[in-house]
């Protein structure tokens, strides 16, 4: 049995994208011009939450896109699982638009490079903007986040395991340990 | 040479023998078949638990020579055939030349007598090249040593062309050998016709090419009293007009080979270009036909059509390869599998289908193990059972349908006139 | 499910649940062309050799524009150009495109199993752009994919298929795909045109016309080739069309709304009225469109299944 320690339970998750979400309105000042693409899956979730979180504040919504970026992903042949490519769901105009790409991990950075080019290839942003709910180091690329739900130092061969109730049931964020 | 075969079920379908006897061979005879012979020998086998047979005679075989030797050559195809037991074979003539004159049969005769590592016969043809228009001179062929006449390969579309050669053949005492294939109705085909054929989007062969060619030329031998002898026959209908003319006593003989009841036209779902043979493989109802068939005499032949073709003729397109399997090496086995050890026939039967039936069907003093007559001898382990290889194949050509297929009976030592030509090990 | 198999050959082979996948997959990949920059990188460095051995601009170019919105490198080789011309067999052109590292072989030939017997002998994946009489994989793909954007579902649709059903590869790619996701297929041609033991693949089999139209949801009309008729079985073109062409008149007996399909290109006059082949009933344009989406879909899906490392990423 590996050792799982719980980081965030469902209020604090609930918190910490609440705060999230003054951030990014504080920094961009209101929602003119803004829109929040989640990269699949989690991501896609956590920045419909982050939508409501919007709404509660400031009164109204922004919209909302779901960006997939197998195709885009440079790291696909070292993934045993072969993924299944889904679509992507950006139904509004990103060109001028200040666009915050929304995602559950940050670790690597690899996937932020990937959906950096998804996006590209969509329209040219103004601005793009990167909010996500866990940054646990130990980056390959010279990516940072703007918004950051929390950070928790890892190990390698840690791993973190986001759970969101719209995916897996449940909301939690645990550490999963060696064995 | 001494031999001394000891301890053996003796299996000679021209003697009625099916027991356990001794064989002693001396100046490439035999000399006696009795029990514990106690004998001096040079070489002393001992053959308790397993068969001693007559020597296989295939007399359905491609040997290529002259003219294609990259497929096959006299040597290499007798020394194929001794690995099977065979140890006679009837060559077809469809070499390059034809053996359709003096010149060739001379030629080919001379092949053999240089190189053959056992007794091969020669088949001459019906037509000049092979072509359907003119007959040869077939007293001429009779008198350099031919045994019997065929177009194999092609059939003989002119009825009065085929009526003249079977009358031609019966003066001369040869039996004629139909390949019955009528190429109107054949066409461009190159597997059976029918769902399968439908399934894989492949030109069709239908059974009517084959069985209607079989009636006309049963007629044929009626009209003119003349032995005839069907080839490589594959599906039910012709079967049937077998059995009846032979009710009818028309002097029909028949053959079959060990794909046609090993196989039906499902081999071929992947495109395997071994598989394609003509005729075709065809559907279950006619294996079973052509089982029982073997079982009730209505066909009396075994024989191989082995039929070697290179590499580069086979790894192509399936309509642009050449047709037919190799078989010498896997008559036997292929047969004891399918027909004896299935329960179908018992060891006697079988045998006679490759040893005193072609004999008798091609005039051939063969095919037996009576005293006096040439030491040409199997020696079979029954129930052994193998594995086709490509590898361990040792014709020139590697074409065979049947490797990959598990075997039961394997040929042990090939005895021919009178010296141990082959033995497994 | 997760696509394993090396090469596309045909809907014989590949279970329901690869058909869905390749489905499923194609719509995520019609999005792609819906875009300004209709490109991905998904098949980056990688090589699609095109080998046409008959002659198709349709199905190469579909191909081509595929393999190009996936960022791969396109190379076309036809036999009229090539070595084959100088005798070089399929399999050593086979071996040689695998030499050059080509990753992909997209084949098109005029005998049946060709692809069968390339892809037994390279290492590289195959894709069957038509064999013979034999199979179109991705044709069926295409067609059963803009039936189920219409329908929503394939399960119990009622599809006809008229014309030359003997020498169709387009045929009988539908018939084992639109029956592994449970249509009914009627197959509908004069008799000649019928091949033998053509119920055996679960087909219903009409020579009326009106019988084909009466209760589908979709006819698949295939395109007549007079010219390759080699045995005369066809009647004349006018007798062609008065008996089995798809004219409106025969359409306002069927369904009000079926789907009017072909494979193209179209021989207007022929197989189907002009009218018909630009009415509202016809798919014939969307085809075209959810050709790329699905060949984009198998190239993506077979360039997955080479020798990949085992590596953990975030």
């Amino acid at each position: 049995m590996k050792d799982r320690v719980l980081i965030l339970d469902k209020e604090a998750i609930s918190r910490a994208l609440m705060r999230l979400a003054h951030e990014v309105l504080e920094k961009n000042k209101g929602t003119q011009d803004l829109c929040l693409v989640g990269i699949r899956n989690r991501g896609a979730s956590l920045a419909q939450r982050l939508n409501k979180c919007i709404e509660k504040i400031e009164a109204r919504s922004v919209p909302v896109g779901i960006l997939d970026i197998t195709l885009y992903r440079d790291d696909l042949t070292l993934i045993s699982a072969k993924p299944v490519v889904h679509k992507t769901e950006i139904d509004f105009d990103i060109n001028d638009k200040i666009v915050v790409l929304v995602d559950d991990v940050l670790y690597t950075g690899r996937t932020i490079r990937a959906a950096l080019d998804a996006l590209i290839d969509l329209g040219r942003p103004r601005v793009i903007q990167l909010a996500v709910l866990i940054d646990r180091g130990h980056r390959e690329l010279p990516i940072r986040p703007d918004f950051v739900g929390k950070n928790i130092p890892t190990a390698k061969d840690e791993r973190v395991d986001v759970h969101l109730e719209e995916v897996d049931g449940v909301d939690e964020v645990l550490i999963v340990g060696k064995t | 040479m001494k031999i001394l075969i000891k301890g053996g079920l003796v299996i000679d379908p021209a003697n009625n023998l099916n027991e356990i006897m001794d064989i002693f061979i001396e100046g490439g005879r035999i000399c006696r078949v009795a029990k514990n012979i106690n004998h001096q020998a040079d070489e002393v086998i001992n053959a308790a638990g397993k068969m001693v047979i007559p020597g296989i005679i295939d007399m359905h075989v491609h040997l290529r020579e002259p003219g294609r030797e990259d497929k096959e050559t006299v040597a290499s195809g007798t020394k194929a055939g001794l690995k099977g037991g065979v140890t006679s074979i009837l060559a077809m003539p469809n070499t390059q030349p034809v053996m359709d004159k003096p010149a060739s049969i001379k030629l080919l005769k001379e092949i053999i007598q240089k190189t053959s590592q056992s007794h091969v016969f020669i088949c001459g043809a019906i037509t000049r090249e092979r072509m359907g228009k003119e007959l040869t001179k077939i007293s001429t062929l009779k008198k350099l040593g031919v045994v019997a006449i065929s177009d194999d390969g092609a059939s003989v579309d002119a009825a009065r062309l085929m009526l003249a050669a079977l009358k031609e053949a019966k003066r001369n005492k040869m039996v004629v050998i139909s390949h019955c294939e009528d190429k109107s109705l054949s066409g461009n085909g190159v597997m059976n016709l029918g769902a399968i054929s439908t399934r894989l989007g492949l030109r069709g062969i239908s059974r009517e090419s084959e069985y209607k060619r079989v009636g006309r030329d049963i007629a044929l031998a009626k009209k003119a009293n003349a032995s005839i002898h069907i080839a490589h026959v594959s599906c039910q209908e012709s079967v049937e007009l077998i059995a009846e003319a032979k009710k009818r006593k028309v002097k029909v003989t028949a053959e079959t080979c060990p794909h046609y009841f090993t196989f039906t036209e499902e081999a071929l779902l992947d495109y395997n270009t071994n598989f394609k043979i003509n005729p075709p493989l065809r559907g279950k109802e006619d294996l079973e036909a052509i089982k029982n068939a073997l079982k009730d005499g209505t066909l009396d032949v075994i024989a191989s059509d082995h039929a070697p073709h290179t590499e580069s003729e086979k790894d192509v397109e399936f309509e642009k390869a050449e047709f037919g399997t190799i078989g010498l090496e896997t008559l036997f086995a292929a047969s004891a599998t399918a027909l004896v050890h299935s329960g179908l026939m018992d060891w006697p039967d079988l045998i006679k289908k490759f040893t005193l039936n072609p004999a008798r069907i091609l005039g051939l003093d063969k095919g037996t193990l009576s005293v006096g007559s040439d030491a040409d001898i199997a020696i079979i382990e029954p129930c052994k059972e193998w594995v086709l290889k490509k590898e361990d194949i040792i014709s020139r050509s590697k074409n065979c349908a049947f490797v990959g297929t598990k075997f039961k009976g394997w040929v042990e030592y090939t005895i021919c006139a009178g010296n141990i030509a082959y033995y497994a090990k | 499910m997760h696509w394993t198999k090396k090469d596309l050959l045909g809907l014989e082979y590949l279970s329901k649940e690869e058909i869905e996948l390749i489905l499923e997959t194609a719509a995520s990949f019609k999005e792609v062309s819906r875009r300004s920059i209709k490109k991905v990188p998904a098949l980056r460095g990688q090589t699609v050799v095109n080998l046409f051995y008959e002659p198709s601009t349709r199905t190469r170019v579909s191909f081509e524009v595929a393999a190009k919105r996936l960022s791969a490198d396109v190379i076309n080789i036809s036999a009229q150009e090539s070595s084959v011309r100088k005798g070089e067999t399929l399999i050593d052109t086979g071996r040689n495109i695998q030499a050059l590292k080509a990753d992909i072989i997209v084949i098109r030939h005029s005998a049946s199993g060709a692809a069968n017997i390339l892809a037994r002998n390279v290492e590289i994946s195959v894709i069957n752009a038509g064999d013979g009489w034999h199979e179109h994989p991705t044709q069926a793909l295409l067609d059963i994919f803009t039936l189920k954007e219409k329908f929503g579902h394939i399960q119990g649709l009622k599809v006809s298929i008229v014309g030359d059903i003997a020498h169709s590869r387009v045929a009988r790619s539908n018939i084992w795909g639109l029956n592994k996701l449970g249509a009914s297929v009627t197959v509908c041609a004069p008799k000649m045109l019928i091949p033998p033991g053509i119920e055996e693949m679960a087909v219903k089999v009409t020579y009326d016309i009106e019988e084909a139209l009466k209760d589908a949801d979709a006819v698949n009309v295939l395109r007549m080739q007079f010219e390759r008729d080699e045995q005369k079985a066809f009647p004349s073109q006018i007798d062609y069309f008065k008996h089995f062409g798809i004219t409106q008149e025969r359409l306002e007996k069927a369904k009000k709304d079926i789907i009017v399909m072909h494979p193209g290109p179209i021989n207007r006059g022929v197989e189907i009225s002009s009218e018909v082949a630009d009415s509202l009933n016809s798919v014939i344009l969307e085809q075209v469109t959810n050709g790329i989406a699905v060949r984009m879909a198998v190239l993506y899906l077979v360039s997955q299944t080479k020798e990949r490392k085992d590596e953990d990423t975030d």
